[in-house]
């Protein structure tokens, strides 16, 4: 039994402008005790799709499941859940230890079991010592720890988490980044985590729901979102720099990357697609492949970042250490046969059996 | 030098208001206490000095006494009343209902009329026999009943239209206080289940107590110094019914010209109002939270 399940949920709002679905016919399963991120740009709908697992919106469409239960008329108190808001939501007059222990006194936890709650969720963050301050009296990590524990003090077997790190600085977010992952696997709960960063996307996940438009991309693990992006939004969100995307022609005996005269690595059937490339898979100055022109070249100290022009085409490679070329100068680019994606013209991912037809690239 | 120059600058910037306060609000105070110890000067015969003889009279006057406990009865039924009224009015127009632009303007209307105008309007509604409290009355087949015209319901009469009026306007910072808080708090709260009251009990009131504070001292403040309403309406009567302090402290000072024992009167008030908001300032303070 999934942990929570979204069946064709839609949610629309009605503006000035007309209707805006913000959710669109969106369907999703999550197992038990796996953290799951809803991944996509601002404005795809990932926070709505949250709050309606939260029960904070009600969905217009379809339905949610929650432990196998229907969930999608139940108010947020009864569908078993915990969540931490990306403002972190801490009731600023309470000291630590009433925020984290909110929700039992509501529900009429014994004092003494509360109590031992409260001791051990303290311990397992770091609060223990810091019970008595109000949340204006902490940093931004620590506010972020005090939300955390208010939501896992409840002990519900699924918990949300609303862009929880995007208040903290690059090096805060790291840290948190990994406590959160430990935490999770720890106690085992089922987490929903919405963001807009790719990295805390693929470095935590054990599966990624992308959206984009209020409609899901791809769902899968980190690698396969990766490694076989099911369309060019995908291929595009995922990987920093994004996924060379670079149009073909078809040319005698194959097809040529735009405005190339050859050499023909593509089978023909693939001339009106676009080839994906993702910078760190193209090897340069190999004097074998294909032809490119350095525009750019941006040293970033472990790797740099060079940016050629081939035929019509832009390609952004990334090679380790510095390279030693400098703009204006000619090179060659050449890349592993299964490092090649094809996308149909409307975007979508074609199957490529071209093994044979590109091995000359490295012949 | 230039430490000589930055001290004559800093009085000047501060020299305007200052001089506006002197003026108005600090000499007089001064010179009030002052004039409370001398007779007053009448003719060819000039000022002299009394002593607490003001004093001694004030605590055997009658009217004092009952405009005093007037003024007392005035505050406590108007102000917690006002206040309850203003949460819950503002508790609802900042919640999501049609037209509540429409209801906003509503309730803030009775601020913006003026207190002569006011009065009037109310005046009317207490006419008896054919005033609007009556004809609906009458449906009922309530006997008709000279409102503020007898002892026993003239202030209470009076206390329903400072109500009125109030509320609407401590509303406005109820409602702008509302506004400022998350509306993450109540989502949170909803995911813990807490009923509406519970969250109200425990978050939205205690974040409110600034604003509580501050709309309290204001409404001791004006229950103090109403003067408009009785004038309008009952001008003190019947047999003092409605007569507060600074409605008091008006007659003797310009209807019987006893500018001294006015100035008696006045300290009263003064003293009472500086108590009123020390205490508040002090107790209050304590279990306010400012974010």
């Amino acid at each position: 039994m999934s942990a929570i399940a979204a069946e064709n949920v839609s949610k629309h709002w009605t503006t000035a402008v007309g209707q805006v679905r913000a959710v669109d016919a969106i369907s999703f399963e999550f197992e038990p005790g796996t953290l799951n991120v809803l991944l996509g740009p601002s404005g795809c709908g990932k926070s709505t799709t949250l709050r309606l697992i939260a029960g904070l919106e009600t969905a217009d469409e379809g339905r949610i499941f929650i432990a196998g239960r229907d969930v999608t008329r139940l108010p947020p108190a009864a569908r078993n859940i915990a969540m931490v808001f990306q403002s972190y939501a801490l009731f600023p007059h309470l000291s630590v230890a009433e925020n984290i222990i909110f929700g039992l006194r509501v529900r009429k936890v014994p004092r003494n079991e509360s109590a031992a709650r409260l001791a051990r969720v303290a311990n397992l963050l770091g609060l223990a010592s810091l019970l008595e301050r109000k949340p204006g009296q902490l940093s931004g990590g620590q506010q972020q720890r005090v939300a955390l524990g208010r939501a896992i003090i409840a002990q519900a077997p699924v918990c949300l988490m609303d862009e929880p790190l995007s208040n903290l600085d690059a090096q805060l977010r790291a840290e948190m980044r990994q406590e959160i992952r430990a935490l999770q696997r720890k106690i085992g709960i089922a987490m929903v985590y919405v963001t807009h960063d790719q990295v805390e996307a693929m470095s935590m996940a054990d599966r990624v729901v992308l959206l984009s438009a209020g409609k899901v991309e791809q769902t899968g693990t980190p690698v396969e979102l990766y490694e076989t992006p099911a369309n060019v939004f995908v291929a595009r969100f995922i990987g920093t720099p994004p996924m060379n995307l670079l149009r073909l022609e078809p040319s005698a005996g194959g097809a040529v990357i735009a405005g190339t005269d050859g050499p023909a690595f593509f089978p023909v059937e693939h001339a009106s697609a676009m080839l994906g490339v993702r910078p760190e898979h193209i090897e340069i100055g190999f004097e074998r492949g294909v032809r490119a022109g350095v525009e750019s070249v941006e040293y970033l100290g472990g790797d740099s970042l060079i940016v050629c022009r081939v035929g019509t085409e832009r390609v952004a490679v990334r090679a380790a250490g510095s390279v030693g070329l400098s703009r204006g100068e000619s090179t060659w680019l050449r890349w592993p046969p299964g490092a090649q994606h094809y996308f149909d013209t409307s975007g979508n991912r074609r199957e490529a059996h071209d093994r044979q037809t590109t091995a000359t690239m490295f012949a | 030098m230039t430490r000589t120059k930055e001290w004559l600058y800093g009085w000047l910037l501060l020299l305007p208001a200052m001089a506006l306060l002197v003026l108005f609000t600090h000499y007089p105070a001064v010179a009030n206490l002052w004039h409370s110890f001398y007779s007053t000067p009448r003719g060819s015969r000039q000022a002299v000095f009394v002593g607490v003889d003001h004093y001694r009279q004030l605590a055997d006057d009658p009217i004092f006494w009952q405009a005093l406990s007037n003024n007392l009865w005035y505050a406590l039924g108007t102000i917690p009343l006002s206040i309850a009224l203003a949460l819950m009015m503002a508790a609802w127009v900042n919640g999501r209902i049609a037209g509540r632009s429409v209801l906003r303007l509503a309730y803030f209307t009775p601020t913006i009329l003026p207190m002569i105008a006011v009065a009037n309007i109310w005046l009317f509604f207490y006419t008896p026999e054919y005033g609007l409290l009556e004809q609906f009355l009458r449906l009922f087949g309530v006997p008709t009943h000279n409102w503020l015209g007898s002892q026993s319901t003239a202030l209470p009469a009076m206390m329903v239209v400072a109500v009125w009026k109030e509320a609407g306007f401590f509303m406005i910072f109820y409602l702008a206080a509302l506004q400022s808080m998350s509306p993450h708090l109540a989502e949170a709260a909803a995911i813990e289940g807490a009923s509406r009251w519970y969250f109200f009990r425990r978050v939205t009131f205690p974040l409110l107590m600034p604003t509580t504070l501050f709309v309290l001292v204001n409404a001791v403040i004006n229950a103090f110094r109403l003067v408009d309403h009785v004038v309008v309406m009952t001008r003190g009567g019947p047999d003092n019914a409605t007569a507060l302090l600074l409605y008091y402290i008006y007659e003797i000072g310009f209807r019987f010209w006893d500018s001294a024992y006015a100035a008696a009167l006045t300290m009263v008030l003064l003293v009472l109002l500086g108590a009123a908001a020390l205490a508040q300032f002090l107790f209050l303070e304590r279990r306010t939270h400012y974010q």
